[in-house]
């Protein structure tokens, strides 16, 4: 759906003092279902709109975490039950999880990049016969930082996780440092393990590469990429990474195609 | 004697593993153990088994600063290996933590009888110093901050 049609706010809970959890119905008609990884474009009337990634999907209700950086973000995160907005989508690549049937799973997040992971966590929790080892690491700038706390725990009974926060405070027990230095505290055959890594390009990079290090084939490792995207349609071209419009061929791609379009300087 | 076998011994060679291991003996600490301070003689070494140990940096008028944690199988320390085998950093555990105990002399001295043995045990410390100091680097990027301050979701 290339047209915002109108979805109205069923609840919406605060993460972070800058982070909220936004819940979405629509008002009459529904969008095509979303799969893990791929995004709407979600517009606050009267101010513009902006990509968000699903981080949970519940028939037709949509739930998309935003983090207030700028004015589009600041008025999403503002919003409360029973205002309405502007909804379109699907857009994207998602994380496609079922090619990694029988792998070990890695599943790396930097930051708010725990959102568009968290339906995949999800969906891999819900079938464990059908993968090996799941791994879930997640790296956060602070403590305050981390989302889903609750649900986290949770995923502790069936899943290996682990956090690590950069800049602890004085109640923080837990691992200090970058998330790469989880990667060699995971239950994973590199020979057969599938990655799906979102976070900040600098997390994305240090992650791949050191994964790739390990002996993880790079086709089986998949990262979401965000670069500016507008339109969401393939025209604007806001989001080009080379050969590659992001809305249309992304966010989620293979660290084979990444790799070398994020070495290049400029692009 | 009970050691780990992945982590820093796993990256030598087996030989080289049960010669550096042969220095070894069993410890444990309770948590919130100050294990060394900084500047303090580095005479020891340890590779930690079970539990999390963290590193910090002294700031004056203010609690130290922890920089990194250890765990499963990491090298604790490796000022020992380098004049003026000062310790960089403190370390204090942060749970009990069980770990093999090295006496630096004796290693430092195998290492300089043995200079294969040597250059293996060094080869496996400085791929330790390498990957903390890429890491470090990774978090002057401030690994997790927007990557260009725009709309993101």
């Amino acid at each position: 759906m290339t047209v915002p049609v109108p979805y109205r706010v069923t609840g919406r809970e605060a993460e972070t003092p800058d982070t909220t959890t936004v819940v979405l119905e629509p008002v009459q008609t529904a969008l095509q279902p979303f799969t893990p990884g791929q995004f709407a474009m979600v517009y606050a009337f009267g101010v513009g709109d902006i990509p968000l990634s699903v981080c949970a999907i519940d028939g037709h209700r949509l739930t998309h975490t935003v983090r207030t950086v700028g004015a589009i973000s600041g008025a999403l995160h503002a919003l409360r039950p029973g205002e309405t907005v502007g909804v379109r989508g699907p857009f994207g690549t998602g994380w496609e999880l079922s090619a990694a049937a029988g792998l070990d799973l890695l599943v790396v997040a930097g930051g708010i990049g725990l959102a568009p992971l968290r339906p995949l966590v999800r969906d891999a929790l819900a079938a464990p016969e059908r993968y090996g080892r799941l791994n879930v690491l997640i790296g956060a700038r602070e403590p305050g930082d981390l989302l889903y706390s609750e649900e986290v725990r949770g995923w502790q009974a069936a899943a290996r996780v682990l956090t690590t926060v950069d800049r602890p405070d004085a109640q923080w027990q837990g691992e200090v440092g970058v998330v790469t230095t989880l990667l060699d505290r995971a239950a994973f055959d590199p020979q057969t393990a599938a990655a799906f890594i979102c976070g900040p390009e600098p997390m994305i990079r240090a992650t791949a590469g050191e994964l790739v290090h390990h002996g993880v084939d790079p086709d089986r490792v998949r990262v979401s990429l965000e670069r500016n995207m507008h339109c969401a349609t393939a025209h604007c071209g806001h989001c080009q990474l080379g050969p590659l419009l992001l809305c249309r061929d992304g966010p989620v791609v293979t660290w084979t195609q990444a790799q070398p379009l994020l070495m290049v300087r400029e692009l | 004697m009970t050691v780990v076998r992945h982590g820093f011994l796993g990256a030598l060679s087996p030989g080289h593993r049960d010669r550096l291991v042969a220095f070894a003996r069993d410890v444990s600490f309770a948590g919130g153990t100050r294990i060394f301070e900084e500047d303090g003689v580095a005479d020891r070494f340890w590779i930690i088994r079970s539990g999390l140990v963290a590193l910090d940096v002294h700031v004056p008028g203010r609690r130290a600063a922890v920089v990194e944690t250890l765990g499963k199988g990491d090298l604790l320390g490796w000022s020992w290996l380098f004049e003026p085998y000062r310790w960089h950093l403190g370390a204090q555990t942060r749970s009990a933590v069980l770990a093999s105990e090295f006496d630096a002399e004796r290693v430092r001295a195998a290492c300089e009888e043995d200079p294969v043995f040597g250059l293996a045990v060094t080869h496996c410390v400085a791929q330790v110093i390498a990957r903390r100091l890429k890491s470090t680097r990774t978090r002057l990027l401030d690994l997790y901050g927007p990557a260009d301050g725009g709309e993101t979701g």
